[in-house]
């Protein structure tokens, strides 16, 4: 039991007082941090502090994997060895058509005077972990500012886009997956130069392709890839294959469902792209937006 | 520790308290009082190692395939009801901030959260403590479920989605831990006290 008797007359501040005082201070922060933003700073500070404990917790589970994969069979190695070998014949000749063709393009552009498409830089990362949180999709990854790592930089990893770096602190960062219903991409049907926008996919692990007319040329299997309109993503890079297109006479659009083309839930290692708008022209501003109060005020004057 | 209990189970039953007339109304059967065991009193630095250790838990990556349980909130709601006064709201705030920084959640969802889950304890811990630690779980799961619905409220209300209903097996799997936990947090205060010698009892 209780070391003392319970004080009798100095109880402190009630119980529902104090409920009160501190749901009044979490919902202000929520506010604050839906709203403004305004608590990146504090966020970041606590962060560094839990981040030595995270990386430790990380410690048991890659062990357990480690000694997985030492368990398994020397046939499986031989077998994954074999499709490796000829993954790589096969990656060579394309790496030198590539390589022909950047040498081409490079000369016609040359000769074209187009200014050089952004650069990118890589950095390649790896991911510790998928967020707890169960009402977004997002992972967190091992690098974060210091390493270079900007909010809002595409993630993608051999097969096409992943997702978005979403929030960074200085060791690491968070990245919002493709599948998340918050998060929209800029699309492109290279087949007919079709664009679009893609959101996450209400059902799970997929995307959809929103606004499109009843009538769009769109068909099953059907890549999809970034426009690069955005001037986040660059351009080009697979995102999702059409899986199927539900056209209803009653509905003025048409309902998409795709499939990430990357594997956006099993991987372990991802490339973060960092797009250098250097070559870009800078946004146009966005028009001065007049309230109503300031027109009803300008015309009294 | 043995002796006591023998004390206790010796003691007579209660003589038949409440006549009327001719028949009378025997209460001997009747469970007036139980044997509690008495607990040595905790050591404040034992609260906040199972606290840390709780929050430890709970940021091993689980994965989203596991419905682990929120075992912060499991020890919160324990040391809320066994030791309201050292315990209370202010941690439990303080401890959904470092949840929600972990989640990359909205900053004060899981303060809000697990406030509500401790004034919950606190206003129910001497109901709690009296009934034996099973018959105590359907007193637990409640709270627990309510802390989860303070926290869907709050992403739906920001436009969140629904993340399906296999969101609330968090609580039942949280429940179904309360005897285990309860068990192993009472572990060092039912520590037999030192046999000495000179002293008779």
């Amino acid at each position: 039991m209780e070391s003392g008797p319970p004080p009798l007359f100095n109880q402190g501040v009630s119980a529902r007082a104090r409920l009160g005082i501190f749901a009044i201070l979490a919902i202000m922060l929520l506010l604050v941090d839906a709203r403004l933003r305004a608590l990146d700073a504090v966020r970041q500070g606590l962060e560094v502090v839990l981040y030595p404990v995270e990386r430790t917790l990380l410690w048991p589970r890659d062990a357990a994997r480690q000694f997985g994969d030492y368990l398994s069979s020397i046939a499986s190695l031989t077998h994954e060895n074999d499709a490796l070998r000829r993954a790589v014949l096969d990656f060579a000749q394309k790496a030198m058509v590539a390589e022909q063709r950047a040498a081409e393009n490079a000369q016609l552009r040359r000769l074209l005077d187009v200014r050089p498409p952004p650069g990118t830089r890589v950095v390649a990362v790896q991911v510790l972990y998928e967020s707890r949180d169960r009402f977004s999709q997002k992972v967190v990854i091992d690098r974060g500012g210091r390493a270079g790592v900007a909010a809002g930089s595409p993630v993608v990893d051999d097969a096409g886009v992943v997702g978005q770096v979403t929030r960074v602190y200085p060791l690491t960062a968070e990245v919002t997956l493709l599948t998340d219903k918050e998060q929209s991409i800029p699309v492109l049907v290279p087949r007919n130069g079709l664009r679009a926008v893609a959101f996450g996919g209400v059902e799970p692990d997929t995307l959809d392709l929103r606004f499109m007319a009843a009538n769009a040329d769109l068909k099953d299997a059907d890549l999809v890839v970034t426009s690069g309109l955005d001037g986040v993503y660059p351009p080009g890079l697979p995102v999702a294959k059409i899986e199927r297109v539900e056209r209803d006479v009653k509905d003025q659009f048409a309902h998409v469902v795709m499939r990430p083309v990357a594997a956006v839930h099993s991987n372990t290692v991802v490339l973060v792209l960092t797009v250098d708008d250097a070559g870009r022209p800078p946004a146009p501003e966005p028009a001065p937006e007049r309230s109503e109060r300031d027109a009803r005020k300008a015309g009294r004057r | 520790m043995s002796r006591l209990s023998e004390w206790l189970g010796q003691r007579p039953a209660p003589a038949p308290l409440v006549s009327r007339g001719p028949e009378t109304v025997d209460l001997s059967g009747a469970r007036l009082w139980r044997p509690e065991a008495l607990l040595r009193p905790v050591k404040p630095a034992f609260i906040w190692f199972t606290l840390f250790a709780a929050l430890v838990l709970d940021l091993f990556p689980w994965g989203r395939s596991v419905p682990a349980p929120d075992f912060l909130a499991l020890v919160l709601v324990f040391w809320n009801v066994h030791q309201p006064r050292r315990v209370g709201m202010t941690t439990a705030f303080v401890f959904g901030l470092l949840i929600d920084v972990h989640d990359g959640a909205l900053f004060g969802q899981h303060a809000l959260a697990y406030t509500l889950l401790s004034y919950g304890a606190i206003t129910l811990h001497r109901r709690i403590r009296w009934f034996p630690v099973l018959t105590q779980t359907p007193y637990v799961l409640p709270l627990l479920l309510v802390a989860q619905l303070a926290s869907l409220a709050v992403r739906i209300g920001v436009g969140g989605p629904f993340p399906g209903w296999s969101y609330f097996l968090q609580s039942v799997v949280g429940a179904v831990l309360w005897p285990v936990a309860s068990w192993c947090l009472l572990l060092p205060q039912r520590r037999p006290i030192r046999r000495d010698a000179t002293r008779p009892l």
